[in-house]
């Protein structure tokens, strides 16, 4: 090993010298969100450790490049949601879904057992509605069935749980930071 | 022991073990402290080897089968393999397969937190299913005065079946249709208000492994089954005979 006695130009490294961290919400209820503040001043560790380079918490509009790690919260419910993923996986090298919904469906998903139209007209016209309407524009079409985010695009790590708690992000987190990739068996389980 | 009772001799993974004739792998196995996970099993109703948690790799006379513990006797010479990674392989697809074919949600389920499909998913690492949903239109019964049954949840391990025809003697359950079609029903298939046989003691609710059936009043996580009358009422039968 040979010491080198360059005298650094710049007192703080580069940003791009963290890896890239992005957290996504698509057909969900932010719980899982909610969850990851919940992690409280582990967050300021996270933020020395990690950019937050897109996320509900941070003001990015487009979903950036080079992504090294993306939690995604939500199953895929319509168009928009679809085209989200696989602009995510395009532009992320490790993908986590985080939480029921993403991993399994989940109460996002209990609409499938009755088909968009059925579920339509419960919202927009069976209410005692001053001009029952379905929206037309403006929202994004609703798929057929929702789904888990590994029925569309490779997942590569998954995290249950409704939510999965403050310890559990924490500790995949620390893990994926760390090149490692984390046994949650121990740390939620479907429903939590 | 009485004289009429047949020891045999086995071997299970690394542990050469003797057991009555009438034994089944399962009961010589956990004697021995050596856990299967089981589903549709339950200590003091009879085995029906419904949910194939439970296989083991059983060589006898040089041919290797997977056979359910729970409903195989043992036999001399027998050598068992309880946990390989096949095994686990097989024993993680059955569960996932359970998962896709019905509609579990636990996140709302009066049994999340004290399921056993929910308990045996994360013991078996189980972090996510790889089939695809077929999410079923099933339907839920809550016409019974107590009680409640979601078809959405049952996984047809007809505990509440033998429970109900064994140890109540009412047989007021039983299973209709087949394949996926398949459910459990209360008499003839009517709502369960209108079952005549349902003597209305609870067994069949507090049996069940998840959230299938349940009793009213109950909120998300609140359902806590309570088991301790089946070994007690089957020694008390035993005696009897």
């Amino acid at each position: 090993m040979t010491m080198t006695t360059a005298t650094p130009t710049t007192t703080t490294p580069p940003p791009s010298s963290k890896p890239r961290l992005a957290t996504i919400w698509l057909d969900g209820c932010s719980g899982c969100h909610m969850s990851f503040l919940d992690q409280d001043e582990l967050l300021i560790t996270l933020a020395a450790r990690a950019d937050l380079v897109y996320s509900p918490i941070v003001d990015t509009k487009a979903f950036p490049e080079n992504v090294d790690i993306t939690l995604v919260e939500g199953a895929i419910g319509n168009a928009e949601d679809l085209a989200k993923i696989l602009q995510i996986r395009r532009n992320t090298r490790l993908l986590v879904s985080l939480g029921d919904c993403a991993v399994t469906g989940n109460v996002s998903a209990m609409r499938n057992s009755f088909g968009v139209i059925p579920i339509l007209e419960r919202v927009y016209h069976e209410p005692a509605l001053l001009h029952p309407a379905t929206p037309q524009t403006d929202l994004p079409a609703l798929r057929e069935r929702v789904c888990p985010l590994h029925e569309v695009v490779h997942v590569d790590l998954f995290v249950p749980g409704c939510p999965p708690d403050a310890a559990t992000i924490a500790y995949c987190l620390d893990a994926l930071l760390e090149g490692r990739m984390p046994d949650l068996s121990q740390h939620t389980r479907f429903g939590k | 022991m009485p004289s009429s009772v047949r020891v045999k001799t086995l071997r299970i993974d690394d542990l050469d073990v003797a057991g009555d004739e009438q034994q089944t792998i399962f009961d010589v196995a956990i004697e021995h402290d050596i856990p299967i996970p089981t589903l549709c099993h339950l200590d003091g109703l009879g085995a029906v080897g419904a949910c194939r948690m439970c296989l083991v790799e059983v060589t006898n006379a040089n041919q290797t089968r997977l056979q359910p513990a729970c409903a195989t006797p043992i036999e001399e010479g027998m050598q068992i393999v309880t946990n390989s990674p096949r095994l686990q392989e097989y024993r993680r697809m059955i569960l996932e397969l359970l998962f896709a074919e019905g509609n579990h949600v636990c996140a709302v389920c009066v049994s999340n937190g004290h399921c056993e499909l929910q308990g045996l998913a994360q013991s078996v690492g189980m972090t996510h299913v790889r089939f695809p949903y077929h999410y079923p239109q099933r339907s839920v019964d809550a016409s019974h005065r107590r009680f409640v049954v979601d078809h959405n949840r049952c996984v047809l391990c007809t505990r509440c079946v033998r429970v109900c025809d064994e140890i109540e003697g009412a047989h007021t359950w039983d299973l209709m249709g087949a394949s996926s079609q398949t459910q459990v029903v209360t008499d003839l298939n009517q709502p369960w208000a209108e079952a005549e046989t349902c003597t209305g003691c609870g067994k069949c609710i507090h049996v069940c492994p998840t959230g299938a059936l349940f009793e009213k009043g109950h909120s998300v996580a609140e359902m806590h089954k309570r088991r301790q009358f089946l070994p007690y009422l089957r020694a008390m039968r035993e005696r009897e005979l």
